[in-house]
């Protein structure tokens, strides 16, 4: 069955459907937020926008989906998309923990996790590891622009060595990594990508969301007002100028034939934790995403470099998901008294063996 | 009144005398001291001495008298010093005894102070192994050839250490009087039945046993005589208790990080729900139970469950409740609920992780920053701590706001009588939550409307399936629809909304305890563990001709009854365990006009409050007035 939102045999099964109707006969406009109100031509919005319209296309309903976020630039901006889905601004760094609650209270609800380097990288490092090494079920964005812009360009910690602004002075600290430190917490699902490129954070937005656990996304967000000096490498000219693809991929839903334009060069599939595939297109033949080790080696000498490495850098999805850990069957938030207190004479026993 | 922790004492004046221990040393009189005397036992932390004495304890609540056990133990280990108090007492009454007349001396470390520190007239029983310097004139001495004992009666060098305690077991029961054969029912209780640690310690009790009867000759008065007194009543830890009142009020969500004394309250949710809550339609648990990362984590997890619907709760410490702060203020602030159980330890700082205090009054009540206000419920015994165990969840639903619940480690650690727990009779009340179908027919949600002017709005869970269920949740300023508001109108009727709730919840929270007597110008405000030591300190008062009546505290804000009792009463005394009289504080704020008429009572060392020093320092600030 062909599932493209867009494509009129959608439209035909759903009579009643709108113009422009998507697979649950949503429009577009039904998965927009509030206007933002962060700075013009800023990154952050830029994802917004492509986060409307995976889950438009995807045919999500957006009130299966839970938003999160900390504090920062980056966590205003889930206001401004999905106004339809409930949505949870957190303390900074700790937006994993509530994430990890919720999810845990209503698993069958899918996550939306968008936060920043300082949210992330500084003060949240700690949830951040704890959340990816527990598995959680939910896709996690970092907005990285390497500043903090609310308090007007300090730098976070995933700035450049050397780096200078007009706030701050020289950074001689060098950056952290988040998808290196995402794999070594045994994240199944690291990838990076570029706000000015549309195409491709849909495609990895799009396979996040089909992941069995943690998907960790880093989106370079370049910070127009306190970070978009040309050799910053969070900045829209450095971006452009030194984005290396490790690969090309199409997304597939579980429902959709495997038809794909990959045919040419070397490719790879990966399933998906809901039967979806990702079909790979090799750039450069070098990189197996499956391949721990070849992504570590990648994202070190890239760090060397100061290179930013674009696309799906790691997948793996074996390990289990938190409610799967715990064997969760129906959301706990649905249980009422008659499972949530046990029976009069079950207490009349344990009292019984209290001597 | 109600007394949960045991049946109403019923005190004489010659037993309050007794306690008042007028220094007739019992060596000179040969009368029988029978079910009303102290025993400290002196061991090493690690050593396997907790079984051995609460195989003792159990015991004696076999024998139908009334008992209660003290565990005062070092933040180590293994190898520190650590003393195990049992009070036997033919009245009931609970609290500890400031000396014991009956020591047992296993550690050589401690032997010389142990020896100075026993009740004249008293008993010295220790390892024949220690050296002591002097004797006393006043003590009735009993070495025991502990090791001699153990090597003899246990094959295995690697238990010898184990089962010597069952030594001083054996042997003080063959002294007192304790029927073995309850020594035996309370080793096959400790180790759920399992034949073979059953037979090999009661081999050695039974060797230790014999070898007192032969060699021993008793020169003390103190006996032990079977009672009837314990019938019908359970022995059971505070941090158990509180866990099966959370499993009985449907805790659906725990997370929580390892910190002494609450670690054993989350040992015990995971020791019971695995037998009580698994959905017999699906085989699946209808809870979770999270070790977190830290205490902050632990508390955003218990927010984000609550908020989308689960019974959260986390159980902690002083530490870890200033990491908690933050997201307390958030659960406050954004209107979510949440139960913390804090079982509270001696601070600030680390303070001493393994002793008890009542030191966190102020900082939970006001925890966070900005104006923040919490509901905090004071259990006052094993019995309250069940109760509030699943009574907090009503309240926090209902209120939509984190509740305090503050324990401490002498009522969350040690082995109280109680009597049994009464089942939940009141249905769950989940408080205000609107389905798909009410927030469709409700024109405009605003999840923060005081719709029924009690303070408190109606919420959404995530996952309502409706267009209109769905709201943003923020710490940031907002308005009556959640959105984002910096106006300064917004955030004053917000602010005042929060307050008005907070009075809703002083209706809300279980009324104080009150004890009136007829005449009586001493009134006494108390709470929590410090109950048992009140109790005991109100007898000897009234025996020494100053009659009290007692205003037991069981959760803030304070109501009306507490500035009643105020009025009534021409001196109040706040008794508390804690350095800055912090309830005392709060009591004078509640009631300005009678804050003159407010004393404190505090006293903190980090071991429980004791009849004796409630009853001095009454006393001396009586004759003084």
């Amino acid at each position: 069955m062909e599932r493209n939102g867009n494509n009129s045999v959608g439209a035909k099964q759903m009579p009643t459907a709108k113009p422009g109707a998507n697979i649950i006969g949503l429009t577009k406009s039904d998965y927009k937020g509030l206007e933002s109100t962060l700075c013009n031509g800023c990154g952050h919005d830029s994802i917004s926008s492509q986060i409307i319209t995976t889950c438009y296309e995807l045919g999500l309903k957006p009130e299966r989906i839970v938003k999160f976020s900390g504090i920062g630039c980056s966590s205003k901006s889930p206001a401004y998309f999905l106004s339809r889905s409930f949505g949870f601004n957190a303390l900074h760094g700790r937006m994993p923990s509530v994430a990890q609650g919720a999810l845990m209270a209503n698993h069958t609800l899918l996550g939306l996790g968008v936060s920043g380097d300082g949210d992330t990288g500084s003060i949240g490092l700690g949830q951040f590891m704890h959340l990816i090494r527990r598995n959680l079920r939910m896709v996690y964005i970092i907005e990285n622009n390497g500043v903090y812009g609310l308090t007007k360009g300090q730098f976070s910690a995933t700035a450049d060595i050397g780096q200078e602004l007009k706030y701050a002075g020289r950074n001689e600290f060098p950056p952290i990594d988040l998808c290196r430190a995402a794999i070594v917490a045994d994240c199944g699902f690291v990838a990076r990508s570029f706000a000015g490129d549309p195409k491709q954070v849909i495609a990895l937005l799009k396979a996040a969301f089909s992941h069995r656990g943690t998907a960790v996304i880093d989106i370079i967000s370049p910070c127009v007002t306190f970070n978009n000096r040309d050799d910053s490498t969070k900045s829209y000219t450095w971006g452009r100028a030194h984005d290396e693809r490790v690969n090309d991929f199409g997304f597939v839903m579980s429902q959709e034939e495997i038809i794909v334009d990959y045919a040419e060069g070397e490719t790879k599939e990966v399933e998906l934790f809901d039967g979806s595939k990702i079909v790979l297109k090799k750039l450069d033949s070098s990189h197996d995403p499956t391949d721990k080790q070849a992504a570590l080696r990648l994202l070190t000498k890239a760090h060397d470099e100061q290179l930013f490495i674009t696309g799906l850098l790691y997948i793996n999805g074996d390990r289990p998901n938190l409610a799967e850990t715990y064997g969760l069957v129906k959301p706990l938030a649905s249980y009422q008294q008659d499972k949530l207190r046990p029976s009069r004479e079950s207490l009349q026993k344990i009292m019984a063996g209290m001597f | 009144m109600i007394r949960d922790y045991i049946p109403q004492a019923e005190l004489t004046t010659s037993s309050a005398s007794q306690i008042d221990r007028e220094a007739k040393p019992a060596i000179a009189s040969k009368e029988p001291i029978v079910n009303d005397f102290s025993m400290t036992i002196a061991t090493k932390n690690g050593s396997g001495s907790q079984t051995s004495n609460a195989v003792l304890l159990r015991a004696l609540f076999k024998m139908g008298i009334p008992v209660s056990g003290k565990n005062i133990f070092p933040s180590n280990i293994q190898g520190r010093p650590t003393w195990y108090t049992i009070r036997l007492s033919k009245d009931g009454y609970t609290a500890r005894r400031e000396t014991s007349e009956i020591v047992i001396v296993l550690n050589p470390e401690t032997a010389l102070d142990d020896h100075q520190n026993t009740a004249p007239g008293g008993v010295f029983m220790y390892a024949d192994d220690i050296a002591l310097p002097v004797h006393r004139s006043d003590l009735h001495y009993y070495p025991i050839p502990v090791k001699e004992l153990a090597r003899v009666h246990e094959a295995d060098p690697k238990l010898r250490t184990y089962v010597a305690n069952m030594v001083y077991v054996g042997a003080i029961a063959q002294l007192l009087g304790i029927d073995l054969n309850e020594i035996e029912a309370a080793l096959k209780f400790h180790f759920k039945g399992k034949p073979k640690p059953v037979e090999s310690n009661m081999r050695v009790v039974r060797a230790a046993a014999a070898w007192a009867a032969e060699h021993l000759v008793k020169t003390d008065p103190y006996h032990v005589v079977r009672m009837d007194k314990t019938s019908g009543l359970i022995m059971i830890d505070g941090n158990t208790a509180a866990a099966l009142g959370a499993i009985y009020g449907g805790v659906s969500f725990a997370a929580w990080y390892p910190i002494t004394p609450a670690t054993s309250l989350a040992d015990a949710l995971n020791e019971y729900l695995p037998k009580l809550r698994i959905d017999p339609e699906t085989g699946a648990p209808t809870y979770a139970v999270v070790q977190a990362e830290d205490e902050l984590a632990a508390l955003g997890m218990v927010l984000g469950a609550g908020w989308a619907g689960a019974r959260a709760m986390t159980s902690t410490s002083g530490p870890g409740i200033s990491l908690m702060a933050e997201f307390t203020g958030l659960g406050y602030f954004a209107e979510i609920p949440a139960v913390i159980w804090d079982v509270q330890r001696i601070g600030p700082a680390t303070g001493l992780p393994t002793r008890v205090s009542q030191g966190d009054i102020i900082a939970a009540y006001w925890l966070g920053h900005g104006d923040t206000k919490h509901p905090v419920l004071l259990p006052g015994s094993v019995y309250e701590c069940f109760e509030f165990g699943w009574r907090a969840f009503d309240l926090a639903e209902r209120l939509q706001t984190p509740i305090f619940v503050l324990s401490d480690l002498d009522l969350g650690m040690n082995q109280w009588m109680s009597r049994p727990f009464d089942y939940p009779e009141e249905p769950m009340d989940r408080g205000k939550v609107l389905t798909a179908e009410q927030v469709n027919a409700t024109k405009g949600f605003a999840r923060y409307k005081d719709v029924d002017g009690d303070g408190i709005g109606w919420r959404t869970l995530p996952g309502t399936d409706s267009p209109f269920a769905a709201y943003f949740t923020r710490g940031s300023g907002h308005n009556e629809r959640a959105m984002l508001s910096e106006r300064p109108e917004d955030w004053e009727n917000n602010m005042d909304r929060l307050a008005r709730k907070f009075e809703t919840a002083r209706k809300l929270m279980p009324r104080p305890v009150i004890e009136l007597t007829e005449g009586a110008e001493v009134g006494i405000i108390g709470f929590g563990s410090t109950d048992p030591a009140i109790q005991e300190a109100r007898a000897l008062l009234a025996a020494r001709g100053i009659p009290t009546s007692y205003l037991r505290l069981r959760a803030l804000p304070m109501n009306e009854d507490v500035t009643m009792f105020l009025a009534g009463h021409q001196r109040i005394y706040v008794v508390e365990m804690n350095s800055d009289a912090q309830m005392c504080q709060l009591v004078r704020l509640h009631s300005p006009k009678d804050a003159t008429k407010v004393r404190p009572a505090n006293h903190s060392d980090g071991l429980p409050l004791t009849a004796d020093w409630v009853y001095q320092e009454i006393l001396y600030q009586e004759t003084r007035h």
